[in-house]
């Protein structure tokens, strides 16, 4: 096959991972944010036992590779329970990520939420308060947006990281665009011993980094007018 | 009757005693100011009257009315209606904490525009409300001298123009008594100046106030009533005659002598 040949069908191959990424990538960030905050809350709570437990679990979290937590998550309930929970086939393998990547994400963003809000100095507080502001009134009118312009450096960090993260599902067979461009090595659709695809998809990790970018570059310049 | 009765107030942080049974009033119209050294406990003071810390002990009554007659039989007690206790009482603080995101009209417009949206007809009058206080705070800043500098961000003004926009955000929801916690302490020298002459003119116009300051020279020209704190005490009060020009106790002699240069 020559390699005009091979071309379209490396690159419908890949595209189909990449679509698999970027579901992964999406769904975490749509459930981490939010768990993220709720951790982040109850970790300032004001109750010891909840603040110890969170902290212990984001430290078990952090403190080990997101590739053992893909494992477990997805091969613990077959073999212990002998219930496979997730199901054998692509969409279990991609629940099963997905709920490693947004609980390991969470701890993550739980920890970068907690120290923007308390990164806002006190004294915004007690001249909301002695304003006769209510706490709620506080936290949106006064403080969000100063928490927003101090996480975003280390949100775009953990986003931008994200998403080449996500070739860790491989280790599950998840069918991602890494799965995608290694399988022309061992043999594929009438293509092997190709390497060239690996490198393409390097490429589109670096457009869509690319672009991830920029974007978080507009917003922090949207949010320089104030310090 | 006086505006503000403070009797037998007492605050202590852990095992230290940080205000030992505090007792004053003070007239509407006046100034009153408080000097001592650091750690004498009047900023403590001042944030107990804020609401911003819970006293151990004391009677607070504004107008008559009381606000705090603790010990409370419950601690919620001390939160209920705090939010209408507070706003007897304005603070403008040493460090200024001006919203950084809003300009220096928007610092002063917020507060007031969120109030105005619990009274009745909000909905109805919206527009003519909104732009009611927009006046008041243009006035306000305008009185500061701040009228060119409106739709400038704190990071953009310097510590004088700051702390000028703080007062008028205190003063725009026209509190009984307004209270000042070292107003100059976070400035340049050359801009304490400023702010100093805008105090003095509210005093002018017989504004209820509590000035905590180091400025012992303003503080004897500007107050009616000085009362000097040591160790959590009043160690001495009277007219600023009577304080600076002949202190009866030695501690207060200590104390302004080495303000004398």
């Amino acid at each position: 096959m020559s390699f005009a040949e091979q071309l379209p069908i490396v690159f419908s191959s890949l595209n189909t991972g990449f679509l698999q990424t970027l579901r992964l990538f999406l769904i975490t960030l749509l459930g981490a944010i939010p768990l993220g905050m709720l951790l982040a809350v109850a970790e300032m709570s004001r109750l010891k036992p909840l603040r110890a437990l969170i902290k212990t679990v984001v430290w078990a979290v952090r403190g080990s590779p997101l590739m053992i937590q893909l494992l477990i998550i997805f091969y613990f309930p077959g073999l212990v329970f002998k219930n496979p929970l997730w199901g054998s086939g692509e969409a279990g393998r991609f629940t099963a990520a997905a709920v490693a990547f947004v609980i390991n994400y969470a701890c993550y963003f739980c920890e970068i939420f907690r120290g923007g809000i308390q990164s806002v100095p006190v004294g915004q507080e007690e001249a909301g308060l002695v304003l006769g502001m209510k706490p709620a009134q506080i936290f949106f009118r006064v403080k969000l947006l100063q928490v927003i312009k101090a996480i975003l450096p280390p949100i775009s960090n953990e986003i931008i990281t994200l998403i080449k993260d996500t070739s860790l599902a491989r280790i599950i067979a998840l069918q991602e665009i890494i799965w995608a461009g290694q399988s022309f090595m061992k043999g594929s659709q009438g293509i092997s011993g190709a390497i060239w695809p690996l490198f393409f998809t390097g490429f589109y990790y670096l457009v869509f980094t690319g672009i991830l970018t920029i974007c978080f570059a507009k917003l922090e310049k949207k949010l320089s007018y104030f310090r | 009757m006086p505006i503000l009765k403070v009797q037998k107030l007492r605050k202590s942080f852990g095992q230290t005693l940080v205000l030992d049974d505090i007792s004053f009033s003070m007239e509407k119209g006046t100034a009153l100011s408080i000097i001592g050294s650091s750690g004498s406990g009047k900023t403590t003071l001042l944030r107990c009257l804020n609401f911003l810390e819970q006293p151990d002990a004391g009677i607070i009554r504004v107008n008559d009315k009381t606000l705090l007659d603790a010990p409370l039989d419950r601690p919620s007690d001390f939160q209920r209606d705090i939010r209408l206790k507070r706003l007897h009482f304005g603070l403008v603080f040493q460090s200024f904490n001006l919203f950084p995101q809003y300009t220096a009209l928007e610092n002063v417009m917020l507060a007031e525009k969120l109030l105005a949206r619990e009274k009745p007809g909000w909905r109805d009058q919206k527009a003519a409300r909104v732009r009611k206080i927009e006046e008041h705070a243009k006035d306000l800043l305008a009185d500061m001298g701040l009228q060119d500098r409106m739709n400038n961000y704190p990071h953009q003004l310097s510590g004088g123009q700051c702390q000028r926009v703080a007062i008028a955000r205190a003063l725009a929801l026209d509190p009984d008594i307004l209270c000042f916690d070292e107003p100059t302490s976070a400035l340049d020298p050359e801009l304490t100046g400023e702010v100093l002459r805008v105090i003095r003119g509210l005093a002018e116009r017989n504004t209820t106030m509590i000035i905590v300051t180091h400025e012992m020279s303003f503080a004897r020209d500007v107050a009616d009533y000085v009362i000097f704190m040591d160790e959590g005490k009043i160690c001495e009060e009277g007219t600023p005659a009577e304080v600076f020009g002949s202190p009866k106790q030695e501690r207060t002699r200590q104390f302004l002598s080495r303000y004398a240069d």
